[in-house]
Order: structure tokens, then sequence, then C-alpha cells
């Protein structure tokens, strides 16, 4: 097996170095002594007596003794038959515009039997940081053909919107829904697709291949699969394989690029091992202190940048461990992202597609993307209100819990048929239903008429003359046109 | 620059070097063929351990260590105003410029333009005794900020040389002073170290608040100038736009606004609106009063332990001119966390939750840096602090919400229901706090309204009876309590609706002057006030719902009532009262008329 980084050696004519033994080995960290002029953080090959080469990194480098943290697993080498070579050079992988179609292994190894694409260069997998100032606010909408999102919680070009989900709900789904059906209000630039695949099933990987092919965009689709059964340190590399893919389509090709890696507990999971083995102090049940800055390093690779054609956005999919939202992967990951998308079983289990649980969901780009002169000057009071009458169902649902809902005055019992409505008819939609913006917000209305006139202090009096229909006028609206 | 060792240990941002010459304690130091600044964070024996700013890949036992002989520091001077630095100072304008899009390390660039000339109208006539802290002159930087340039608080002595009026560079000497210690010329520009704080004549006591538009904060739970509050809350619930209201709309002179671990297009987003929205006293662009220090997430850890110095001594650089200057950290977690990377690289024995023990004294002296001061000159300024938290899991009861709220006055706690239920600010009205009350009444009084103090405690009181009567209501419904007691609950959500909700996004309701929000207190208060009479004299709470048609208009004042249409709202309240009286009509003679 050539490795890319070592073609990378010959042609730049970088010093390698190689040495025979290690002096220990720890799960997936080696440790070499007597080395001379390592680097931090450069790429390292290590071979065993099985003759297999395995990549790492360099994490720690005393005078003469180098830490080495090794991606693709420490099985099969002993210690005194090691042989490791220093490259000279950061972990890097070749990117191309020709990996479009293709798919590769965490590390960036084709997988598909077809031969190592012609690299257009050689990049960094961390990247670097994007400056601050070279940023575009992104403030196009994606429309999703989903009401509760295209409404509430819109998806911005630019923008990293995670699914967080619990074992068993149809994130998988959704997120395939989303890839089928996302489309600009205008225009039609060339896009592409990075699925990442972070020690998921065979079957769900195989969901999202079969997926894209159906819908013609497996050909437009980088995947790098690193699955339950493959070694846990290439989950590691796996996203930053994925994302520098990612920038260079985006900032050399002009593409716009939506990123699609799932899933990231299991991401975090390898981070902890990984954080374990070298005895770090941890923090959170176990996890590294800096498992808020490593995420973010993935997830700010997201975004637009002045002066370029193209666009990152990431839709990470997360799997909560016990649907808990305060486990540390959710909240650092929370933290970082533009919003989030929630699903939940109790939804779920009342059969609503897509089990949305609205209230923990945000997008935080929506207040820039939407309203007069992006979609429509209702949108934003509509959703607002939406967000504060499906707050008081909750309310009310526990109070006619306590008291029985007949005894719940007039105006609260509309809030629950409000929340029946909400959830059935404006929620609740058909797997391939693709509704239009237009739609979803008229549906908005409707469900919002629902409510006494009185309650929908979030709207302006001029608003609710132009979209408030209450079911008998509508009705009466309707005899009077026949 | 003297070659002062060799590294010869790598782990990351952390590194150790043996010396050859004598390095000092948080000396700054440049590492590597690229110069990578870095500061001393120990020293033992000949071995100094550094912590480096920017990242380390690539670099190797044996690298030369630089040493600088002096602390790291910021500059000061005119040429900052509207500027975006990172951590430590290094414009980010000009590292695109050399860089492009990403940030590459190893680039050097001066956070003061030395090119640039700045009219300088000198206060300094030969003879005169001079002494730190004292106007050197006047140079406008911005039309909305005057700098009265301070002389470093050392220079003691007597003017030799004073340069006449007109356009100097920031390293032009521009006077000289014979001190003890022999002649010194002074510049536009000086260094501060940022840990060391810089030094004024005395703290004075926080009478002045700073208003900051938002009901909420300037009524229930205000803070003064030179005060200190802690904005806690989980993802979502509203600290940074909290914080960027604040910065938009607060009274003081100076914005500092520190980006600390926090996201790119935050920064981005304050970077494209502050030069459209104007300053509501001058109408000018906000930033031309605001500097922000942007340290992402995805930037270099130690960069970003540094940021909130760099920040705090940039504040202080203006206070010391006289100027009111606020200060916004978001998120203090994340400077913390860096402070955990750092010390758990450095292999020290944790605290809480990984935290290093010297946590809490690293937060009390930030926020001991805050004050209303008086200055070295004799004037007055303050630096106001407002931090961000951000606890794991929205759970306060972790170290750094905890340590927090022990060094601050202050106390918004926001709240994820509030947040879920798009109640904005989700400022818990019932954990929050503000330790500044009785020290700011007087102005309220003095500029707004006598009535200000007791308005307010009428709508403390009707909130905290509202939180001891919602826990009856959810064991046995509403309709068990007495008629007064449903009309409390239902001005408390009535108080919830109209005045301590307030979009930051709408246009009218996103800055609420003091009269405004007086005004809708008054009504709010006078209201309860008055249907609690009619209810006394037997009236049913039902009715004064439902007969009442104007509560609607209520819920919306915020965003239908421009702020300088008061009156509107006394309008508002002359017609309840006119609502209200027609229902007490039938009630006056009540014990009479109990047949009919
Ligand atoms: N004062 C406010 N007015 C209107 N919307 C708000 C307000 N505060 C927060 N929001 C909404 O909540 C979202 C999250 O707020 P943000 O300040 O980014 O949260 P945090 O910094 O606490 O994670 C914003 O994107 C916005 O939609
Ligand atoms: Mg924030």
């Amino acid at each position: 097996m050539s490795d890319i980084a070592q073609r990378s050696d010959a042609r730049l004519h970088l010093p390698t170095a190689q040495y025979i033994g290690a002096a220990a080995i720890n799960g997936p960290l080696v440790m070499v002594s007597g080395v001379r002029g390592v680097a931090y953080g450069e790429t390292v090959q290590i071979a065993g007596r099985d003759g297999r080469l395995r990549r790492g990194r360099v994490v720690e480098v005393g005078a003469d003794r180098a830490v080495i943290e090794v991606w693709s697993g420490t099985s099969g080498l002993v210690a005194a038959d090691t042989s490791v070579r220093f490259v000279g050079r950061p972990l890097e992988i070749a990117v191309a515009r020709e990996m479009l179609g293709r798919v590769f292994s965490g590390s960036g190894e084709p997988l598909d039997g077809l031969p190592r694409p012609v690299a257009e260069r050689l990049a960094d997998v961390n990247g670097l940081p994007i400056n601050p100032t070279a940023r575009q606010y992104p403030r196009s909408l994606i429309v999703t053909g989903i009401s509760v999102i295209d409404c509430m919680n819109t998806l911005i070009r630019g923008q990293k919107l995670p699914i967080f989900s619990g074992s068993g709900l149809p994130h998988n789904e959704l997120a395939a829904q989303i890839v089928r059906q996302a489309h600009l209000l205008e225009g039609n630039e060339p896009f592409a697709i990075v699925f990442v695949a972070l020690g998921i099933r065979h079957d769900d990987a195989e969901f999202f291949r079969r997926s894209l092919q159906e819908s013609g965009a497996l050909n437009r689709t980088a995947m790098f699969l690193n699955l339950a059964s493959d070694a846990p340190m290439e989950r590691i590399m796996a996203p930053r394989a994925g994302l520098t893919l990612a920038e260079h389509l985006a900032f050399e090709h002009d593409m716009h690029v939506l990123v699609i890696m799932t899933d990231m507990t299991n991401y975090g999971e390898a981070l902890r091992e990984l954080g374990s083995q070298r005895g770090e102090v941890p923090s959170r049940k176990g996890y590294p202190g800096y498992l808020y800055s490593d995420l973010a390093s993935h997830y700010e690779r997201t975004g637009i940048v002045r002066g370029r054609k193209g666009s990152i956005t990431q839709v990470p999919i997360l799997v909560m461990p016990n649907d808990d939202i305060s486990h540390p992967i959710p909240d650092l990951t929370g933290y970082i992202t533009e919003g989030q998308i929630v699903l939940g079983r109790e939804l779920y289990g009342q059969a609503v597609y897509p089990p949305i649980n609205v209230l923990p969901s945000l997008s935080r780009l929506m207040k820039d993307g939407v309203g007069e002169g992006y979609t429509r000057a209702d949108h934003p009071a509509l959703s607002n209100q939406l967000y504060a009458a499906y707050a008081r169902v909750g309310d009310i649902r526990s109070l006619a819990a306590v008291v029985g809902e007949e005894e719940l005055s007039d105006a609260d019992r509309r809030y629950l048929a409000f929340g029946a409505a909400f959830e059935r008819q404006f929620l609740n939609q058909g797997r391939d239903e693709n509704r239009s913006l237009e739609q979803t917000l008229d549906l908005g209305w409707r469900v919002l008429s629902q409510l006494p006139r009185d309650e929908l202090t979030r709207v302006s009096e001029q608003l609710l003359d132009a979209h408030y229909r209450p079911p008998a006028a509508a009705a009466g609206a309707t005899t009077n046109e026949a | 620059m003297e070659r002062a060792g060799d590294i010869i240990w790598i782990n990351g941002p952390v590194m150790r070097a043996r010396m050859a010459t004598g390095l000092q304690m948080l000396e700054q130091v440049e590492v590597g063929e690229q110069h990578l600044v870095g500061e001393v964070i120990a020293l033992q024996g000949d071995i100094a351990t550094l912590q480096v700013y920017e990242e380390t890949i690539g670099l190797r036992p044996g690298a030369p260590v630089y040493g600088l002989g002096m602390p790291l520091g910021v500059e000061l001077g005119p040429g900052l105003m509207g500027g975006i630095y990172d951590g430590i100072q290094r414009p980010l304008e000009a590292i695109e410029a050399r860089s492009g899009i990403y940030i590459s390390g190893g680039i050097a660039a001066p956070a003061l333009d030395r090119e640039r000339r700045w009219p300088l109208e000198p206060a300094l006539t030969v003879g005169q005794t001079l002494h730190g802290g004292e106007t050197l002159g006047a140079i406008v930087e911005t039309p909305l900020v005057t700098l009265r340039l301070p002389v470093p608080p050392d220079v003691d002595g007597e003017v030799t040389w004073a340069a006449p009026a007109g356009d100097y560079r920031v390293t032009d000497t521009v006077a000289r002073v014979r001190t003890a210690s022999g002649e010194r010329e002074l510049n536009l520009m000086q260094r501060w170290p940022v840990r060391q704080p810089r030094p004024s004549a005395g703290r004075l006591p926080p009478v002045t608040p700073l208003i900051t538009g938002q009901r909420v904060i300037d009524t229930l739970f205000p803070i003064a100038r030179g005060g200190t509050a802690a904005v806690p809350g989980g993802f979502g619930a509203g600290k940074t736009v909290l914080q960027q209201a604040l910065a938009r709309w607060c009274d003081a002179d100076i914005i500092i606004y520190v980006g600390c671990g926090e996201r790119g297009n935050e920064m981005a987003d304050v970077l494209r609106e502050f030069p459209h929205l104007s300053d509501p006293k001058t109408g000018r662009p906000l930033i031309e009063r605001t500097i922000l220090i942007a340290n992402t997430s995805n930037m270099p850890v130690a960069a970003r332990e540094a940021s909130i110095y760099t920040g705090i001594t940039l504040a202080e650089y203006y206070r010391d001119m006289g100027l009111h200057v606020a200060l916004m950290a978001d998120s203090t977690s994340r400077w913390a966390e860096a402070l955990r990377e750092i010390s758990g690289r450095l292999e020290e024995m944790p605290a809480e939750e990984g935290f290093p023990a010297y946590l809490p004294s690293r937060l009390a002296s930030f926020y001991e840096r805050a004050g209303r001061v008086s200055t070295l000159s004799g004037q007055e300024g303050s630096v106001t602090l407002i931090g961000a938290v951000s606890p794991p899991s929205g759970d306060f009861s972790e170290p750094v919400t905890q340590h927090t709220q022990r060094f601050v006055r202050v106390f918004w706690a926001l709240d994820k229901a509030l947040a879920s239920a798009r109640h904005f600010p989700a400022v818990n009205w019932v954990d929050s706090y503000s330790g500044y009350v009785e020290e700011i009444s007087p102005w309220w009084a003095e500029h707004v309204s006598d009535a200000w103090a007791a308005h307010r405690a009428r709508i403390v009181d009707i909130l905290q009876g509202e939180g001891r009567l919602q826990e009856i209501v959810r064991l046995v419904g509403p309709d068990t309590l007495p008629d007064a007691q449903r009309y409390l609950l239902f001005v408390a959500r009535l108080i919830k609706d109209a005045f301590l909700q307030q979009s930051a996004l709408d246009a009218v309701d996103a800055y609420s002057t003091p009269p405004k929000q007086a005004a809708m207190l008054a009504l709010l208060a006078n209201i309860y006030d008055r249907g609690l009479a009619i209810i006394a004299r037997g009236a049913p709470v039902g009715r004064l719902q439902d007969e009442v048609t104007l509560w609607p208009q209520v819920r919306r004042l915020g965003s239908t009532v421009a702020n300088q249409d008061t009156t509107a709202i006394a309008a508002l309240q002359e017609q309840l009262y006119a609502q209200l009286a027609a229902i007490e009509e039938d009630y006056r003679h009540e014990r009479h008329s109990a047949t009919i």
C-alpha cells in the first residue's frame, strides 16, 4: 500500500526518518525513544511483523522520545518488531473533484475497488481556522419541503444544523428526505454531498447509499465510511478527511457542499477512549476536557467565505445516549452548532413523522434568513406565535392532567385543539411529501386560527387581518365563494 | 532578540524549554523559525514551561526560544476602534490580507498601524510637571470617540519639550519629560502587560445605571456603570443575543466585545451589522465605538485564555481617559475550559471537574478589574463587565457558574423553558438578582420618575406572588383560588407578555428608553391596583378579563409604541381605566344592589 503521504515526501524531498522498535505500546499509543528531529503533529507510518501499514500522528514529543497515536489500531504490533517512519509532514489527504461518486475509508483509502483518484492537491486534514473577517454571514434559505423545519427551524446555506435523535428514531429517514428535497428558493447551482459514516451499522450506511442512488445524487456524493466494525481510531480521522474534501470542493471548485456526518456520538466515544488511554484527566462523564474544542474544530469548518462562490452546510446526526440531551456530546454540540433539530420518542410513539420535538429545536440563523425580502413578511411572527402557543399547549396539557379536561376554560380547550391540529396536520407529513414554502406557511396560519384572536399577540393586528381565519369564518368564506 | 534556550518537549500548546539565559515568569517569548508567540507560565531550575498562542503542529524539539524581556502585553493608542483582533491582539483584517481566508501561524502584524498619522491636539506646556495618567493630548479617533491620551502611569517629571499640534504617527515622539531616572520620550502609544491591572486613583460607588434598553434588565435587574454581571444559560437560552443587544444599545462610550471560544459566524454577524446600526444617542454607526476580540472555538486554545485579559486591558485604557466602557465576554466558560486544558497538559492536580484549583482566584481577579473609578488624572471612568457563562447541560451548580456567582453582583439567569417558549430575553425573574437596585434608585427618581422604585416593587411582588400561586395551581387548578389571586395571575401573565418579553429582532421593541420603560411599568402597576380595588367591591375576575377589550393592546405595547411616544402609553392607561370604571359602576352600591 503506497501511502499518499509517502508520495508527497518524494515530491517535496523532505527528510524522513525510520526507527525500528517501539519502547512501549499501550492501546492506540506507541512510544518510541531514541528519536531525533521529530515534529509535533507529524504523520507517522507504522509497520509490524504482519507487514500492514498503519498511520498515526505524533501527539507528544520530547528531546529523544515521541508518543504516537495510531489510527488504524495497534493490534498485531509487537514492540520490538515495529518499524516507525516519521514522514515529516502533517497528516494529509489527497483531494480531488473526481472523488465525488466514490467510496473511501475513514482515512481516505478507496473502498470501491477503483484506483486512487489523481490528487489535485494534498491537504492537511486538520485544516486551518477560517478567519472570522473572511466569513460571509449565511442568509440563503434552503427549502426542505418539511413544514416544521421550513417554517420554524429553517436550514440556511452555510449553517451547521445537527439532528439530535434517539436510538430507533427515524433520523436517517429525515436526513435522507432533506437530502432528496432540499433546494433553494431561487437558482440552481452545482452541489455535492460528503457523507461521513462514524461507527454506524452497515445497514444504516447502505440505507444512505441506496437513498442517494434513488434520488440520483450518488454520483455527486463522496462517502467516507468508518463502520461499527472498523477501527475506532480511524473514526477520529474520518470527519477530518470528509471536511477536508468538502473545503476543497467548496472553496476551490465553487460547489455548495452538504456534509452529513453520522453518528457524532460514536466519534466522541472514540475520542474518550483515546484520552483515557493517554491517561488524561477526564472532565464530564470521562470525556476529555478538550471535547468542546475538538468538536468545534469540525463543526466550525462550515460556512461561506467572501470572494468564493461555494459553501459548506453541515447536518451532523447524533444519537443521544438514553435520549438525554444533557449528555456531553449533544450538549457540547448544541453549544457549537447553529441550532439543533431534536427528535422525540413521544411523538414517534404517536406515529407522527417527522417526530420533531419542536420546543427544544432551534435554528439560530433563521432570524436573518426569513421574512420580508427573504421568504414572506409574515414568516418570523408566524413562527414565533406557533412556538409560544405550542409551549402553552404543554402547560395546559399538564393542567388538564390534574383537573381534568372538563374543568378547563374555553380558551384552554381551544389550546388543546390547536395542539392536536399542530401535531397532526402541521408537524405530521409524508416521508415523500414535499411541501412548498407557501403551503407550509398557509398551513401554519390554518392551525393557528384554531385559537381565539386575542390570544395571538405575538403577531400584529395587520398580519391577523391578512391571515387569521377562524374555522367558522373560513367555512363561511368557502360557502360564499361557492 | 536573544536566543534564550531550546525546546525540549512539546504537547500541543504547552512546551518546555531548557534555558541558556534566564527567562522571567510571564515573559513573552517567541518560538521556532516562525516566531510563534508564547508566554512563560512556569519556571523550575533551568526548565521553562511555555504556552504558545498559535498552532504548534510542525514544531520540533531543538527549536529556538527567544525572550522578549517583557510580559505578554497589548498595544494601546489610537487606531483600535472598529477593529477586530485575535486573543493576543493580532489584527485579523491584516492577517486576512496576508494569509487569505484561513489563519496561518507565525504572522506578525502590529495591532496599531505604524504609518497612519493622527491629528494631535496637545495638552502639554513646557515646564509643567506631569504625572502618570495625565493627558498628553486629544485625538478624535472616530466621530464617536475622542481619546484623551493618558501618559503611562509611571511617568513623573517636568515637560522639557512638547510637539505642536499636528499629525503624528503612533511612534513619533510628541513630548520629552525630565524624570528622576533621566529624560523620557513620550509618543502616542504604550504597551501594557495584560495580566496586570492598570492603576487608578481609587474606586467610586456604582450609583449610575448602565442603561441597556432591555426592560427586564434596566427595571428589574439593573446593572450599574462599573458593575459586574453574569449571564448563565444553556445553549440556545439567549446569551449571545442578549450580549449583542447590550453591545448595541447600552449607554457606554466604548464597547469591547470578546468572542471567546464561540462561533465564527457570530463575529461575522457583528462585523456585518455594526457598521449599519446607529448609536441611539448620536446616530453614528456603532462600529465607531466598538472593538472586537475574536478567538473563536476553532482558534488556538491558549490565545483564548489570553483573550479576556486582552479585552479587559483595552477597557481599562479607555477608562483611564475618563470614558465609560462596557466589556462583554462570550463565553467565560470557554476561557475556563482553556485554563483547564492547559492545566491538564501540565499534569497539574485538578480540583472540581478537572478545573485547576486556581480557577476561582482567576475569576475573581478578572471581575475585580471592573469598577467605577477616579482616574489618575482625577476624572471619572468605569469598566462594566458582563460575562456569559455556558454551564454544561445548563446546570448552574457546576464550578464556573458557582464561582462566578461569588464575584459578580448581578445574575441574569437564563431559563431553557422560557427560551423554548420563545419568551426572550429568557431572564428568569425568580432566579435572577441585582445588587445595585438600592444604589441606582435615586438616579431613576431624579431623571425619570419619582414612582419608579414603588412601581418596581409592586411588579416584583406580583411576580413573586405568582410563583407561589403557581405551585397551588399545579396541584389543584386555578379555579379554587379567590378572585383577587386569579387577578394576580392574570396580571402576572400580562407583565410577562407585555413587559418582560422584548424581542431583540423587532425594530421598535429592540430598545426601550427609560421613560418608555417607566411608563409601561406604571401602567401595569396601576392597572393591577385599580383592578384589585374593583374585585374588592365584588366584581368577578372573569368580567375584568373578558370585558376589558384592550388587553391585547397592552400585550403589544413594546412593539407598537415608539420610544418617543410615551404619551400613547398614558393614553392607553386612561382607556383601560375607563373600561374598568364601566365594570366598577355595577358594583358601586354593591351592598344595596345585592337583590338585583
Ligand atoms: N432577545 C431575543 N429576542 C429574540 N430572539 C432571541 C433573543 N434571545 C435569543 N433569541 C433567539 O434564540 C436563539 C439563540 O440565542 P443565542 O443568544 O444564540 O443563545 P446562546 O448564546 O445562549 O446559545 C437566537 O438565535 C434567537 O433566535
Ligand atoms: Mg452563544
